[in-house]
């Protein structure tokens, strides 16, 4: 089958030349015959959906595959996948990706030892603070990881699941040292975010980010600590209402004792017998003086203490439970299609679910391919890191930005902030959460920045001033794609600005721009 | 701004189809502002235990000395109680004028001494024990019931997010007045984009957020036409630009909101959370509570007459260790120092259950014990302020005892 392609009519409608010199350079994207108009609506509403926002290059590579080979490569991204050169070479120079964890951590570590060992308060009070800037920069390397691969990545529906991903499996970075952490955890669930669900899981339950935050370091044979067996399921897995209960709750517990960290060199002392049963990976470690041996009741079936062996096959059960195909793929779909998910859809999504093994590319593929999916798109209300993140790929269109720090603050002040859930539940998916007045306000104020100026994105550290420029909406991509989509109400207000840069405001403050 | 052209344009806008009332605040009904102090602010420091010798032992290099002993000693404000000095020349005038009440030993039964899970519980009012549901808080609930009543309950929180405890059925507003900027947007630019919203199920939303955000800079900045029920001196007052820093010119610009708009209020203020070097009677800790001071007598004091209409209650989520750390701080602790304040307060007083503060009345052997718990004690106040029923109550905190010890 022929499919349609997106329509971009290269040059028509740019205001002058760039004040942004070398902004907004679609024309290396072949000017296609036009088509239906409804069909290049309904192309560009999908890939709006996949994509963390439409540009140039979503639209080119749309254009250059069938609408199932497009899908197919971004179920299954290329691992080896490299970002635009400027925006790769942001990434390669960040600190934090030089060391791995384990060793930040242990640096991290000593730092604050020392600055608690000062006897001067005023000294022990700045050794403290410069700990925690430093403990600060971390997650903020973290998180321009996030951004310039959500900014940029031709994988661009494998970063939506990692934000998914680690929302659905949240830690909160202000809690201990997790800000040494965010960034490998993220990581971790970035490489198999379109895996297997099972994988994930176990990524989460062993990651020390994980084990730290939800307390299982504090979780021992006979001083229980439910909170994280309680989360898994409730939040990771079956779902709140899938008829577990609390002696469930405590059962699981006392399944997962011993599952802890160890940032040190030191392996704890133990009974000969329990050697060969300790596991230690990274700083992940199973201590089975800690480990509850006694058989256990989960979920109606026995379990028998074996340790580490233990914990993975339960925690695999819970990934394969049907309640847990049930509860993953409505998340899913609530991020993806609607609110309120129909029902027929989730249906569809759990049974590849379950066939699959829990295999996420199969699941999305099944939702791709439901009627429900379609008759959505254009539908879903952006949460604010939609939001933010969409406006800067369409406005610089691709030119990478130096500076993801502006767009920090941006979801920030919108409530969303990276890593910045402090509840184990992630942030709500719902447009209500994010439709407050205070929210559209800010988001207009936003939308003002981006528009009107470069907003400190083209301000690479250190360097003391930014371009005085602002970027061209008003260009091939709006005019030959976007344009055609906007409702009548929008184009007389876009025709009624009274500057290029009043039109770049109207058009990121648009009820169109607010939905995907 | 050109606000009235604004209006008249926005006028033609669903302001009134979606429900949108901005109507100025009415003498005689209850304002209620509620203050939560993020970060769990060491009660003892304020409210200082001056007959207690387990006090001092405790406390042998951050204790607040005893009254007349010191230049920064406690002020004293009965035979057991004393107030932290810096506070001499804010909250002490109130307190004097029997319009400051304390609450020691107030707080919630939560004790998993956790910053973000006690300030979410406290923020919900739900049950301890069962699911929370976290589109519930109680400041909306309580906005449910007295919107059911007819009771005035026009609702804003002056924080960057709406807090958990206004979210809920009620649609509330949020407005950060710690620096309010110009508009970004002129009139034509509002009715701009208001205008790209006409129709949709936003539209509302949309035309509230302008609103909102425009009466609040017209009544922050003064309008001597709008102020009909002020005198001259008054009018003169409000159209002075508020040049007050920090927390006090937040306050003063939150009090002429709530003087002419709002009646049921919420701000947070942080850094609290004292584990190293915190002071006594002068020092961080001490200078935190001068700022506080300061930003609650502005409010007072902005709100004119209409304070006798408003109470203020200044929360925490759990007290600090009673004993001093090694880092001459205080750790998470439970117990904590409820304030009240209002002109319509019963104060001068320090109310509420207590116990005498000695070793064998510390909780878990190390904190304050809660004796007043929060719920029953909020229950109580407005109970109080607007007479609820005993279902109006269980509405507003599910499951509560609710006790009124006298506030107003």
């Amino acid at each position: 089958m022929r499919r349609r392609q997106l329509l971009i009519t290269a040059g028509a409608g740019l205001i002058g030349p760039g004040v942004l010199a070398g902004c907004a350079a679609p024309a290396a994207l072949a000017v296609r015959p036009a088509s239906g108009p409804h069909g290049d609506a309904a192309d560009l509403a999908l890939l709006n959906r996949v994509t963390w926002g439409v540009d140039s290059a979503a639209v080119g590579e749309w254009n250059r595959l069938s609408r199932r080979d497009y899908l197919q490569a971004q179920l299954h991204p290329d691992p080896a996948a490299r970002l635009p050169a400027t925006a790769q070479a942001q990434l390669d120079a960040l600190e934090l990706g030089r060391k791995p964890m384990l060793t930040w951590i242990g640096e991290m570590e000593q730092r604050r030892r020392e600055a608690d060992a000062l006897t001067d308060d005023e000294a022990k009070k700045a050794a403290q603070q410069a700990y925690q800037q430093a403990m600060n920069k971390l997650a903020r390397d973290a998180s321009m990881q996030h951004l310039l691969n959500a900014l940029y990545s031709p994988n661009q529906l494998q970063e939506q699941l990692t934000w998914f991903w680690f929302n659905h499996f949240n830690v909160h970075q202000y809690k201990g040292n997790l800000r040494a952490m965010v960034g490998d955890y993220q990581a971790q669930l970035r490489g198999r975010a379109l895996g297997k669900f099972s994988d994930l899981l176990i990524t989460s339950a062993t990651h020390p980010a994980m084990i730290r935050y939800l307390d299982n370091e504090q979780n021992a044979a006979n001083r229980i600590n439910e909170n994280y067996a309680r989360e898994v399921m409730e939040l990771h897995t079956l779902g709140v209402d899938a008829g577990y209960s609390q002696k469930d709750v405590q059962e699981l517990a006392r399944v997962l004792t011993g599952l802890g960290v160890n940032f040190s060199d030191k392996t704890p002392n133990l009974k000969p017998a329990q050697v060969p049963l300790y596991v230690r990976n990274g700083a992940t470690e199973f201590n089975p003086a800690r480990h509850d041996m006694g058989e256990k009741l989960v979920l109606g079936q026995a379990v028998e203490g074996r340790g580490w062996d233990e914990i993975i096959a339960q925690l695999k059960r819970l990934a394969r439970h049907p309640a847990t195909a049930r509860h993953v793929s409505h998340q899913l779909a609530v991020y993806f299609v609607a609110d309120t998910p129909p029902p027929a859809l989730v249906d569809r999504m759990s049974r590849a679910f379950d066939k699959s093994d829990g295999d996420i590319a199969v699941t999305l593929q099944a939702m791709f391919d439901a009627p429900e999916f379609n008759a959505s798109l254009a539908h879903k209300f952006k949460d604010p890191v939609h939001f933010v993140v969409s406006a800067v790929r369409l406005a610089y269109d691709g030119r990478p930005i130096l500076n993801t720090a502006p767009m920090l603050g941006w979801l920030n002040r919108l409530g969303q902030g990276l890593y910045n859930r402090q509840t184990p539940d992630g942030y709500p998916l719902d447009a209500a959460a994010w439709a407050s007045s205070g929210q559209m306000s800010t988001r207009f104020e936003i939308a003002r920045a981006i528009g009107s100026g470069s907003a400190g994105l083209f301000r690479a550290e250190g360097a003391p001033a930014d371009a005085p420029a602002f970027p061209q909406l008003s260009n091939a991509l709006y005019h030959g794609a976007l344009g055609p989509t906007f409702g009548e109400r929008t184009k007389v207000a876009l025709d009624g600005a009274s500057s290029p840069q009043e039109w770049n405001t109207l058009l990121l403050s648009s009820p169109e721009f607010m939905f995907r | 701004m050109q606000r009235r052209h604004f209006l008249s344009a926005a006028a033609a806008l669903p302001l009134a189809a979606s429900g949108v009332q901005l109507m100025a605040a009415t003498k005689g009904t209850p304002r209620v502002l509620v203050v939560f102090l993020r970060g769990a602010y060491d009660a003892a420091s304020l409210l200082v235990p001056v007959s207690s010798s387990f006090y001092y032992e405790q406390r042998p290099n951050i204790a607040i000395a005893r009254p007349g002993s010191a230049a920064d000693a406690a002020i004293p404000l009965n035979a057991e109680w004393g107030l932290n000095p810096t506070l001499v020349d804010s909250m002490l005038p109130l307190f004097e004028k029997k319009q400051l009440a304390f609450v020691p030993f107030a707080g919630t039964d939560d004790t998993s001494r956790s910053h973000f899970e006690t300030q979410d519980s406290i923020e919900l009012g739900q049950p301890l024990v069962g699911a929370r549901n976290f589109q519930s808080g109680f400041m909306n609930r309580l906005a449910q019931v007295l919107g059911a009543r007819s009771f005035a309950n026009e609702s804003i929180a002056f924080t960057d997010q709406l807090p958990l405890t206004f979210r809920g059925s009620v649609q509330v507003p949020n407005l950060v007045l710690a620096n309010l900027a110009k508009p970004s947007f002129d009139a034509r630019q509002s009715q701009l984009i208001a205008g790209m919203y006409q129709g949709s199920p936003l539209a509302g939303t949309v035309s509230e957020g302008f609103a909102v955000r425009d009466e609040a800079m017209h009544d922050i900045n003064g309008d001597p036409d709008k102020h009909s029920g002020m005198s001259g001196e008054m009018i003169a007052a409000s159209r002075n630009a508020i040049t007050a820093k920090g927390f006090e010119g937040e306050a003063r610009r939150i009090a002429r909101l709530m003087r002419e708009r709002y009646h049921l209020g919420f701000v947070d203020v942080g850094g609290w959370d004292t584990h190293v070097g915190q002071g006594s009677g002068t020092g961080y800790l001490a200078n935190r509570l001068a700022e506080l001071g300061k930003g609650l007598a502005a409010y007072a004091d902005e709100m004119g007459p209409a304070w006798d209409d408003a109470t203020v209650v200044v929360i925490s989520e759990f007290g600090r260790t009673f004993k001093e750390n090694g880092n001459r701080g205080t750790d998470h602790g439970h117990g904590s120092v409820y304030w009240v304040l209002g002109g319509g307060v019963r104060g001068g007083r320090v109310v509420g259950e207590q116990v005498s503060v000695a070793p064998g009345s510390l909780f878990q052997n190390r904190d304050y014990p809660v004796l007043n718990e929060y719920r029953g004690l909020l229950g109580g106040l407005f109970t109080g302020l607007y007479g609820l029923s005993a279902a109006q109550v269980q509405q507003v905190f599910p499951g509560v005892n609710p006790r009124g010890i006298g506030l107003v």
